[in-house]
């Protein structure tokens, strides 16, 4: 378990990178790392069901664009303030995850991917049909407002401070989540949920919970991201987005905590710096997620780690590997 | 993207950050970082490809290099990018180009959510937008800017141009087969109101949604409803598909399809022995004079096709555009916008077509006919002129706008 002596090393360095993004304007652009930071949320909080519970969502972009909308509505026609139009986007995303998650559990595997698709679909079409939500072209120009009243979000450093902030406080929900009994029991229910409910615990309660926890946050993502762009547009309940999401926590590695950021992460950076080839971009992408699936089973993380892993625990096990060999 | 040093880049960007986002680093020569940039946002990979995409980049790249290259002395350089048809991919690479790659202008803009999108961060920014491939009249009225200009044609000049001509041709009554976005919808309704102002009168209309195949049903409605006219609120391929049903279900001959936005290009996918017949209101046609022809064939040298409307529009803007620059003597963006809306446009494109205040480029339309096959004497020989639509008429009247700029002026 070498990757865990690095974990929080990594984390700060991380950390300090970012921190230190809006004084290297000529390194990365900062409404970039931004729309990135949003969707790493949104793969964690996604994560917290595939990788953590085994419950494969095909509909999460509902819960994400359930959040932009909610935000930018409330902020752009009710004057709401910033931070309660996300906080309100989160929770009408959590509230709406709770609802389809009890309709979704009653199934499992395939099913439930299918009942999740189909709620999400119904959900695009409200969207689509919604008088306020503008059709195609999106609910534009949302005001951006400020936090707390004090801080003028119209300047991208203090959006970005704020930005990192929620988003931190996101993933530390998620990792709390993880590492807590209630993380342990929905463990347990991924890799055994009989033995789960015959332990006694109301499996199906907890599922309800976890998804709802995992709409929640990706709602918040959701609206972070209306906010930041200052508009909410289709393409955030399209399914295509539920697919996105699924694509960067298998790249990123779905059995580890913070693996979907890096999948998120290297996702927003494929989207943002192809942008030159044009038309190339979709091939390149396909070309690099083919390679990705066919040689990192477990994610970037999660080869990562195991690399390390192997290093260190080589030179015991592998005596042991030849003596089995010898046997057959 | 285009050729420069890298170091270069980052100096200039730096610089343009540490001024700020505005106006930034401007040199004693009037000109921001001593190069005019112009960004070409198409969709390079969805569905308007066809529309603008890269032969829109190459109708800018013409008019840069016959303009010569430079304005004022200083170089001008042409990037492009892809949007998507995602308004936050858009906004996003908007946002970039303004704030640090010293992007001055953005131009083409398919794809109204788009569109608005990036006229909402032009406005912000202070940088200018010309919008040529979306139709969202929101542009010139809620959403207005000085530094946004729509420029080839809006979903008003669409509707006057088509159903005015086509009432007062004795097409009075009307069943519409519309998409069911905000753009068809818009569509409908602004054509139902011209059709009833000209005493004509409509029956009804069959909402469909977007990337229909099957349209049998919608036909069959359409024949059932016995109007003269049937409007054809869609674009792209649900036009397309929309016109292919109509004639396979053999519309009676009292009944004649109007396609409300169809595009030059969409003529070739559907093919004249199919469009024969059809009346489309269009800003720009390559056959119509001998102007349009000079620039078109030069166009065909180049991208292997024949210019549409937008990509016209994008040649002639981005003209336009610099010969503002150059009678401001500077890249300010107030100081070419003013300049922009006072100049005269007068090329192939355009006659004595000027911009508004609220950033409406008014120029006439022209109703056109898709010729029968036999007609057609050579390659691309596709549209009869109908009539032509003066500007004024064809737009919507300046008193009716509802953007912020004009109370000012007033």
């Amino acid at each position: 378990m070498q990757l865990r002596y690095l974990t929080w090393p990594l984390l700060a360095v991380g950390l300090l990178a970012l921190l230190a993004v809006p004084f290297f304007p000529q390194v990365v652009y900062i409404v970039f790392v931004m729309k990135a930071l949003c969707f790493v949320l949104f793969a964690c909080a996604f994560n917290l069901l595939l990788g953590h519970t085994g419950i494969l969502s095909f509909g999460h972009a509902a819960f994400f664009g359930t959040g932009a909308y909610v935000t930018g509505h409330l902020v752009k026609t009710y004057g709401l303030p910033t931070e309660l139009g996300i906080l309100a986007g989160g929770l009408v995303a959590a509230l709406l995850g709770a609802v389809i998650g009890a309709l979704a559990i009653r199934r499992s595997g395939i099913y439930l991917a299918m009942i999740t698709l189909a709620m999400s679909q119904l959900v695009f079409f409200f969207f689509l049909q919604a008088p306020f939500a503008g059709a195609e072209d999106g609910l534009q120009r949302i005001p951006r407002g400020t936090f707390l009243g004090v801080l003028d979000l119209n300047n991208d450093t203090a959006l970005y401070y704020v930005v990192v902030g929620i988003v931190g406080g996101g993933l530390w929900v998620v990792w709390r989540t993880v590492n807590s009994p209630f993380g342990h029991v929905l463990r347990a229910i991924r890799e055994h949920e009989p033995r789960a409910i015959s332990l006694g615990y109301p499996v199906a309660r907890y599922k309800v919970l976890v998804f709802s926890l995992s709409a929640g946050l990706s709602g918040i993502a959701g609206s972070l991201k209306a906010i930041i762009f200052q508009l909410a547009a289709l393409y955030d309940v399209h399914w295509h987005t539920s697919g996105d999401v699924i694509l960067m926590t298998l790249l990123g590695g779905m059995n580890t905590v913070f693996g979907p950021a890096v999948g998120a992460a290297i996702v927003a950076a494929l989207n943002h710096y192809l942008d030159p080839f044009g038309a190339w971009v979709t091939v390149i992408i396909g070309v690099v997620f083919m390679a990705c699936v066919l040689t990192f089973r477990q994610g970037v993380v999660g080869e990562l780690s195991r690399l390390l892993n192997r290093r260190r625990i080589a030179p015991l096990r592998q005596p042991a590997g030849r003596r089995t060999r010898a046997h057959h | 993207m285009s050729a420069k040093s890298p170091i270069k880049a980052i100096a200039l960007s730096s610089a343009a950050l540490a001024m700020g986002t505005a106006c930034s680093a401007m040199a004693s020569n009037g000109f921001s970082d001593d190069v005019v940039r112009i960004g070409v946002l198409t969709d390079m990979s969805g569905i308007y490809t066809d529309l603008s995409g890269e032969a829109a980049v190459e109708a800018v790249r013409m008019a840069v290099e016959d303009f010569g290259g430079e304005v004022g002395g200083v170089p001008i350089e042409v990037t492009y990018g892809d949007h998507r048809n995602r308004a936050d991919t858009g906004a996003s690479r908007a946002r970039e180009w303004y704030d640090s790659e010293g992007v001055d202008m953005i131009n083409d803009l398919s794809n109204s959510g788009v569109a608005l999108a990036v006229a909402a961060v032009a406005d912000e920014r202070q940088r200018h937008a010309i919008v040529n491939s979306s139709s969202n009249i929101g542009l010139t009225n809620e959403y207005c800017s000085p530094y946004v200009t729509h420029y080839t044609y809006d979903a008003h000049s669409l509707a006057h141009g088509t159903g005015k001509s086509i009432v007062e041709d004795g097409g009075d009554t009307w069943f519409f087969l519309t998409v069911d976005f905000a753009f068809g919808v818009g569509l409908e309704e602004q054509v139902s109101e011209v059709v009833r102002e000209a005493g004509g009168e409509v029956l009804g209309a069959a909402r469909h949604p977007l990337n229909t195949t099957d349209f049998s049903s919608y036909a069959l409605q359409a024949q059932a409803s016995g109007a003269e006219i049937i409007g054809i609120a869609s674009t792209g391929a649900d036009a397309i598909n929309a016109i292919n049903a109509l004639s396979e279900f053999g519309v009676s001959p009292d009944q004649r399809p109007a396609a409300l936005l169809l595009w030059y290009d969409d003529i070739e996918s559907l093919g004249l022995e199919t469009a024969q017949g059809l009346l489309l209101t269009n800003a720009f046609y390559w056959d119509a004079n001998e102007e349009t022809r000079e620039f078109s064939e030069r166009f065909y040298e180049r991208t292997g096709r024949m210019p549409n409307m937008a990509q016209a529009g994008n040649y002639s803007s981005t003209m336009h555009y610099l010969n503002a620059i150059e009678a401001a003597g500077s890249d300010d963006p107030d100081a070419v916008s003013k300049q922009m809306r006072e100049l005269e446009i007068n090329d192939f494109f355009a006659k004595g077509g000027h911009i508004r205040p609220n950033g409406r480029m008014v120029h006439d339309q022209y109703l056109w006919e898709v010729k029968a096959p036999d007609e057609s004497e050579y390659d691309y020989d596709y549209l009869r002129l109908v009539t032509t639509i003066p500007g004024e008429e064809a737009f919507q009247p300046l008193e009716d706008s509802t953007c912020h700029l004009l109370d000012n002026d007033e």
